[in-house]
């Protein structure tokens, strides 16, 4: 089943310099491993693509149920340099919450998981 | 020693909510105050405060705030630690005795102020030794933009402000200290922890990692049933910290926001770089190894964190002008307000090429229809009931160029596709770009010139 991350996870992000944070944290530990799965630094790297210029990072932290990507030349220049209206990667992740990715029907089933 | 203490977390960012640290202080038991005001960009405004008034460089809200609550604060036994004294700690301290003063607290609130990590007048003869201070982003030497430095101060860990409340302050002011410390100087304090008790150091980190951003460990900003929450009567959060380094996350009853794992986990991921090391000039914090249990209503309990030794480096933060720029914008609306505010954005770019300016760039944001998200936001429907043309240029040299731009917007008013409106701001102000330079320096360069002082009123 195809599922918007929405409905899987919740996010919060921000800046460093020219660089944008995502922590992307399953809405539930058992959703987790499929965010692990899933959620790769290629594909985020695809979906944040004309908006992240340089190459996206991610780390694990399993223990959060979180994962965490840096987007590379995401902001425009950053802080004040930028001007973008979202300067600071404010509501990134909301944008990556848009991403749809795959869900096993069967753990979908067993976790009562709608669309 | 104390079974456990309660740190608020009162200000976020200067700015920040001006009733949140007398709710804190007012609103049920706590131990110490936290207030953070200091952003980035914050000490180049600061420096320039001060170069026009030598009394000015520091958080003034700061002042007025201290009036409102310092009377309290001794009554009930409760110290404030904060980094508001900018780039003058000192004429923020005067500022602070007179207020002790007048709230009838002379000869007995103890101020205490910490110094040494301005470097604006170090600068050239730190360079003259060696010290390339080497941009970490880009790897850019300082000297590059040595002639347009407004502000170098290096940050600062806990321990001078440990030192001021072992002599007592009653108030701790500050400059550039990283934002965690100034809630976790008070842990190693009242728990005496030995400077290389890297797991408790880390604790403490994590704990001023919360607690900086104000409500957003607390309801403010969170993604999980927003709907819910009573943002009028938020809570800030307050740490209760365990001498052993484990600590809740909870708020004042009564109040607003939430406390859970979902909102804490949101603060923890913030701003977070490597999970794995959370620098400091203390300690590294490793946030792969923090447990999260709630334990009760609006109490999230915070343990089994893992640390490692500090590097010999402390971060410098440097500002310096970079350029001009100016935003403007025009509301249009429907019929087909998206191609309007396009075929406006169209047209100005067309009257700058015409006037030959040129600038580093020029981008063109349509509110309403995609300014966030970019293209993942989708077409724009033809039927949206208004748009907000955002449209912005940046030049490192060309300051007319940038004036002339704002002059660009206003005539599509009359000159330009129809409904334009929301003009009402008038032209657009150019301003200075102050940008970020983030180096290194070795702690052995600084820490001989940190002083605390700390005095009566």
């Amino acid at each position: 089943m195809r599922m918007k991350l929405l409905h899987l996870a919740h996010a919060r992000s921000g800046d460093k310099g020219d660089t944008a944070n995502v922590g992307l944290i399953a809405l539930r530990p058992e959703i987790y491993p499929i965010l692990e799965r899933e959620v790769t630094a290629e594909r985020v790297k695809e979906h944040f693509r004309g908006i992240c210029l340089g190459p996206v990072e991610r780390f694990e932290l399993p223990n959060l149920y979180a994962l965490n990507f840096l987007l590379h030349n995401g902001l425009g220049g950053g802080g004040t340099v930028s001007l973008k209206t979202d300067a600071q990667g404010k509501t990134y992740g909301a944008a990556l919450l848009r991403m749809e990715i795959d869900v096993p029907d069967d753990v979908a089933r067993k976790l009562g998981l709608s669309q | 020693m104390k079974r456990f203490i309660r740190i608020a977390s009162g200000q976020g960012f200067w700015g920040d909510w001006l009733e949140a640290p007398v709710r804190q202080v007012e609103g049920g038991p706590i131990d110490y105050l936290m207030l953070d005001y200091l952003a980035e960009i914050t000490m180049s405004i600061l420096q320039k405060q001060k170069a026009r008034d030598p009394k000015m460089g520091y958080a003034r809200d700061f002042v007025p705030l201290m009036q409102r609550i310092l009377r309290t604060c001794a009554e009930r036994g409760i110290a404030v630690c904060t980094n508001a004294g900018g780039v003058n700690p000192t004429a923020c301290r005067d500022a602070v005795v007179e207020v002790a003063r007048s709230c009838g607290l002379a000869g007995r609130a103890r101020i205490g102020v910490v110094l040494g990590d301005d470097l604006m007048d170090r600068l050239d003869d730190l360079l003259a030794r060696g010290h390339r201070l080497e941009n970490l982003e880009t790897g850019e030497p300082l000297e590059r933009v040595r002639d347009r430095v407004q502000a170098a101060n290096a940050y600062l860990g806990a321990r001078p402000l440990v030192e001021a409340l072992k002599q007592g302050a009653h108030v701790v002011l500050a400059g550039r200290t990283t934002d965690t410390a100034i809630t976790y100087a008070p842990m190693i304090h009242e728990f005496e922890w030995r400077g290389d008790d890297w797991d408790r150091i880390a604790a403490g980190i994590v704990a001023g990692h919360i607690n900086e951003c104000g409500a957003q460990a607390s309801g403010g900003n969170t993604g999980v049933d927003w709907q819910t929450i009573d943002f009028v009567n938020i809570g800030y959060p307050i740490i209760e910290a365990y001498p052993d380094g484990s600590f809740v996350v909870t708020k004042h009853a009564g109040t607003g926001g939430r406390v859970t794992r979902a909102t804490v986990t949101e603060q923890l991921v913030y701003e977070m770089g490597d999970p794995r090391e959370y620098i400091t000039p203390d300690g590294i914090a490793d946030f792969t190894t923090i447990r999260l249990d709630e334990i009760g209503r609006d109490r999230v309990r915070v343990s089994g964190i893992r640390g490692r030794p500090a590097t010999q480096h402390l971060k410098v933060s440097i500002a310096y002008g970079a350029g001009y720029k100016a935003v403007g914008t025009l509301v249009y609306s429907w019929p087909d307000a998206y191609a309007k505010a396009s075929a406006a954005d169209r047209t100005i770019r067309g009257r700058l090429e015409r006037l030959g300016l040129r600038f580093d760039e020029i981008r063109t944001e349509i509110i309403g229809a995609g300014a966030c998200h970019g293209p993942l936001a989708g077409e724009a429907s033809p039927d949206l009931p208004e748009v907000e043309l955002r449209i912005g240029v940046r030049s490192a040299t060309d300051q007319p160029a940038v004036e002339r731009f704002t002059r660009e917007i206003a005539p599509l008013i009359l000159a330009g596709p129809p409904t334009a409106t929301g003009f009402a701001g008038g032209r657009p102000k150019v301003e200075e770009i102050v940008a970020y330079w983030p180096a290194l320096i070795l702690k052995s360069e600084v820490e001989p010139h940190v002083r605390v002082e700390v005095a009566t009123a």
